[in-house]
């Protein structure tokens, strides 16, 4: 077997100036590489996607190697609103809720058929997909995907954190597209 | 299962005080199925309850079916007798335009929940219920899904064409 290196990865360093004892860069780069590699998530698990992301959480997939080691099941410190699963109508408003409840900057990634178009479920009590009640930033496709996947889906989340302007929340189109969704 | 004996016994007791009512005895596969009357539904369960020989004191389901051919939508009430083990199947027919039953509460306090999901589906009101209001879907929901009228599918999707589908 092959040894296992302790070898630890460091974010890569933004473009700036350096020189004895200084590092000078723009400050959104700092916070972007700070924002991308912290980001706690809430998971709001319906169904078997749930059971997909406890895969991701666990020692093999590890989603902690991401920054996201830390779950958070309070939506007011919750940075990333993942859900994953069946979205029936009845609980659409309590999706609802948990997304209105989350501070600034917050993002939304959608995993699996279900969450993000309804999947197999076009009937009267599913939700056609939740990007009608609350905005999502990502999609991930699958009928469940995999861990793999679902990184990858947070992976693209990290890549946003990273480069969206510090306050995207004061933009006009951001401000359009809440208020699109009636929040706000 | 009930022998041929105990399916007389069980008609001779509803004959005894509801002559008339019973409009079809019949097994049903395996399950002793009797379409009544819809007028007297209640008090023949609540008798079939009380009565020393039959003890259907165990409501197992109730539900609703819904017949589009005939316009009719069917309530269906399976009670079980724990000391013979012994089950049966009444079955009455009401009109699919105002379907309207009276409540089985008043003998099954367990007939509360199941006849608001009859409720929830099918429409169908239980007169005298304390409580009939939706309980599975959402409370804003202006039909009654499973009656047969309604599409089962999303009718808000606009991205699913017939084209698609080979309809």
């Amino acid at each position: 077997m092959e040894t296992v290196t302790n070898k630890i990865n460091v974010g890569e360093k933004p473009e700036g100036h350096e020189g004895h004892g200084f590092f000078a860069t723009r400050l959104d780069k700092v916070v972007g590489l700070a924002r991308k590699n912290s980001i706690w998530p809430l998971p709001f698990a319906t169904s078997c996607c749930g059971i997909e992301f406890m895969a991701t959480m666990g020692a093999h997939y590890d989603l902690a190697r991401f920054g996201s080691e830390r779950l958070s099941f309070s939506p007011r410190q919750a940075d990333l609103l993942m859900v994953m699963g069946t979205i029936a109508k009845k609980m659409g408003p309590v999706l609802r809720q948990v997304y209105e409840q989350m501070a600034e900057p917050r993002w939304v990634l959608s995993v699996g058929a279900c969450a993000s178009s309804g999947g197999i479920f076009d009937t009267y009590s599913v939700l056609q997909g939740i990007d009608r009640i609350i905005p999502v930033d990502v999609y991930v496709p699958g009928c469940p995907p995999r861990p793999e996947q679902i990184i990858d889906g947070v992976m693209k989340i990290q890549y946003l954190v990273e480069n969206e302007s510090l306050r995207r929340r004061d933009s006009a189109e951001y401000k359009a597209m809440l208020n699109k969704y009636g929040i706000e | 299962m009930m022998d041929a004996a105990a399916q007389e016994k069980l008609i001779s007791v509803i004959n005894e005080k509801f002559e008339g009512e019973i409009i079809e005895a019949a097994m049903d596969k395996d399950f002793f199925t009797l379409i009544v009357k819809k007028e007297r539904i209640v008090d023949i369960i609540s008798h079939l309850y009380n009565h020393e020989d039959t003890k259907f004191q165990y409501l197992t389901t109730l539900f609703a079916v819904h017949y589009p051919d005939q316009n009719q939508i069917a309530m269906v009430y399976q009670l079980h007798n724990l000391s013979t083990n012994q089950r049966i199947r009444l079955k009455i027919f009401l009109s699919a335009d105002n379907p309207t039953t009276p409540t089985l509460t008043t003998v099954f306090s367990a007939a509360n929940w199941m006849e608001r999901e009859a409720y929830d589906f099918y429409g169908v009101i239980s007169q005298g219920h304390p409580n009939l209001i939706r309980i599975l879907n959402v409370e804003d929901m202006l039909i009654f899904p499973m009656r047969k009228e309604y599409p089962l599918e999303d009718q808000t999707r606009e991205d699913k064409n017939d084209l698609m589908f080979g309809r």
